[in-house]
């Protein structure tokens, strides 16, 4: 069926000055939960949301320079990998299940961790680091991914993402 | 499928707008999309729109925002001043294609 009409427009939203705002906290350091804070943050800002993500935990090692190019993923305590319990825990069974994820993320065209956070960052995200977490691991912001704006504290994390959308992963 | 009229020559598009047949599509057409979302095209812009419609073809999907910055050398802060807000969606809106299907 054909209707002809003027000529449609997507809106874009470009006329609402929109102050939508999300935070994502993430608290996990295995690379299969590394993903879903950096894949949904990203989309947000493609989406014109203004976005923060909070690294804390185990979280921090995504941001460590030491750490966040060797996230591992475990079948051990991952029901969903559907590996026999017993077996999860054998020698070299991580590292092919980590070696396997990143073929799979790369055939995707989804970068390495690093890589997406230089992603984020070019795309206007911000990057927090806990103060907590930093002062546990003995850390200091040079330490860390040269993009993290700055260590806070979990009040400053309240404060500046008054209004936000949170997320914790 | 729906048809607008755009520089008074019909075009097929989805119910957003968006074009849906690809050899319809003209860099005068471009121009118009561009006008109507209020983005005046420069060489970069061009240089983006070119490579969304080169690589859609080679391809035959539309390139997400990290493809044009990885294969197609406008990298992604660029890409959000060139096209603010929303660039994976008004680049291909612009090049006459889908919006990008996949999630980075």
């Amino acid at each position: 069926m054909t209707a002809v009409q003027d000529m449609v427009v997507p809106s874009f939203d470009d006329e609402i000055e929109t102050d939508r705002k999300l935070a994502i906290i993430c608290s996990k350091g295995s690379l299969d939960m590394a993903y879903p804070g950096l894949i949904l943050g990203n989309a947000a800002l493609g989406e014109g949301v203004e976005l923060h993500l909070f690294f804390t935990f185990w979280g921090f090692d995504m941001i460590t320079k030491g750490r966040m190019e060797h996230l591992v993923f475990s079948p051990v305590g991952n029901p969903a990998t559907h590996i026999p319990a017993a077996l999860a825990p054998l020698p070299g069974l991580a590292k092919m299940a980590t070696s396997q994820m990143q073929k799979a993320m790369e055939e995707l065209e989804i970068p390495p961790v690093p890589e997406f956070l230089d992603l984020i960052k070019a795309s206007g995200g911000h990057l927090w680091a806990c103060r907590l977490s930093a002062d546990m691991n003995h850390l200091k912001k040079e330490d860390l991914y040269d993009g993290v704006d700055d260590i806070i504290n979990a009040s400053d994390f309240i404060e500046m993402t008054a209004g936000a959308q949170l997320l914790f992963i | 499928m729906p048809t607008t009229t755009i520089n008074g020559r019909d075009v097929t598009v989805d119910d957003e707008g968006f074009m849906t047949v690809y050899d319809e599509w003209d860099e005068e057409t471009g121009k118009s999309l561009a006008a109507a979302i209020g983005i005046d095209m420069t060489d970069e812009h061009w240089k983006v729109v070119r490579f969304l419609r080169e690589d859609f073809k080679a391809q035959g999907a539309t390139p997400t925002i990290r493809r044009v910055s990885t294969a197609g050398g406008v990298d992604t802060k660029q890409l959000f001043t060139l096209f603010p807000k929303k660039p994976a969606k008004k680049m291909a809106y612009i090049a006459g294609l889908p919006k990008p299907a996949g999630c980075v």
